[in-house]
């Protein structure tokens, strides 16, 4: 298979991350449609590091992993605050930054 | 040949499992989705012959966010049977025609881009790989150790719960009966330490 099948199935990973972003409402569900997006971002990396060459997309792909998992972390860590605070992870219970 | 077989399989599982992902009612089915979606990403990356970062993908996200992701739903949804909060049906529309609209603007951009490579490049070693990571990206890589470490104990900070003595968080909008459970408290002193230890590893 070529690059632009693979880029292809990353843009609808990428797109069904969008639709859970948007119509999501519970927290948890957003952050799982966030790792959906930087999956698919992560594919890309690696398909253009196996068709165009060199260990560069490979490194990237690493780091964006190690760094999906610290914002994982901290994610959670702000849904269990907002639960403790509002007994809910609704997003729209989080509106304390709102100007 | 086998190769579009193995293709056409993985990317059906990653499609579908991806878009369980975001419909299903039940929190833990959608993380379970995830799980799956994640796990077939591995494959695709063994496809790809990046056999090292499929055992990252594994060892990281199969088995490290997954389960957070797991504890995150359970220790907020205990009194509601972990069911999603319904949406009003405006939003489908809409998030739908976005989704679609952004489906539609990157594959446009992929399928008109001339000359996409077609045949692979020679693969990369795990040894390329790692030397590469302690010679020409070594800041990067302290970088990174770093921010993980500020992570983790910024994740402990958020998420500790106040002394005993304390009354109340900042909000003073805490359950009742959150107060009414005494027997958590020892259990939060606990969460700290074991969090530690776990950032110390990474």
């Amino acid at each position: 298979m070529g690059l632009s099948a693979y880029l292809l199935l990353s843009a609808g990973l990428f797109a069904l991350g969008v639709y859970g972003l948007v119509t999501r409402k519970n927290a948890v569900g957003v952050l799982a449609s966030v790792e959906l997006m930087a999956n698919a971002v992560n594919l890309n990396l690696v398909a253009f590091s196996r068709f165009i060459g060199g260990h560069v997309g490979q490194v990237f792909a690493l780091f964006a992993i190690a760094l999906t998992v610290a914002e994982v972390v901290v994610g959670l860590a702000l849904v269990i605050i907002l639960y403790r605070a509002r007994g809910d992870v609704r997003l729209e219970l989080m509106s304390e930054l709102k100007g | 040949m086998l190769a579009q077989v193995a293709f056409g399989i993985v990317a059906l599982a990653l499609l579908g499992s991806a878009s369980r992902v975001v419909t299903a009612r039940n929190l833990v089915h959608t993380v379970l989705w995830l799980g799956l979606t994640l796990a077939v990403t591995a494959v695709a990356y063994i496809l790809l012959n990046a056999n090292f970062l499929a055992a990252i993908q594994i060892i990281l996200y199969t088995g490290g966010v997954l389960t957070l992701m797991l504890f995150g739903v359970m220790l907020t949804h205990r009194d509601e049977g972990f069911v999603a909060v319904q949406n009003p049906s405006g939003r489908f529309v809409a998030g739908g025609i976005l989704a679609l609209a952004v489906f539609a603007m990157l594959a446009g951009a992929i399928l008109r881009t001339p000359s996409l490579p077609a045949t692979p490049a020679p693969p990369v070693t795990t040894e390329a790989l790692g030397s590469a990571f302690l010679t020409e990206h070594v800041l990067a890589f302290e970088v990174l150790s770093l921010l993980l470490l500020v992570a983790a104990l910024g994740a402990i900070v958020l998420a500790r719960r106040k002394d005993a003595g304390e009354e109340g968080e900042s909000q003073g909008a805490v359950l009742p009966e959150r107060k009414a459970l005494p027997t958590r408290q020892p259990k939060a002193e606990a969460l700290p330490v074991a969090a530690r230890t776990s950032g110390g590893e990474a």
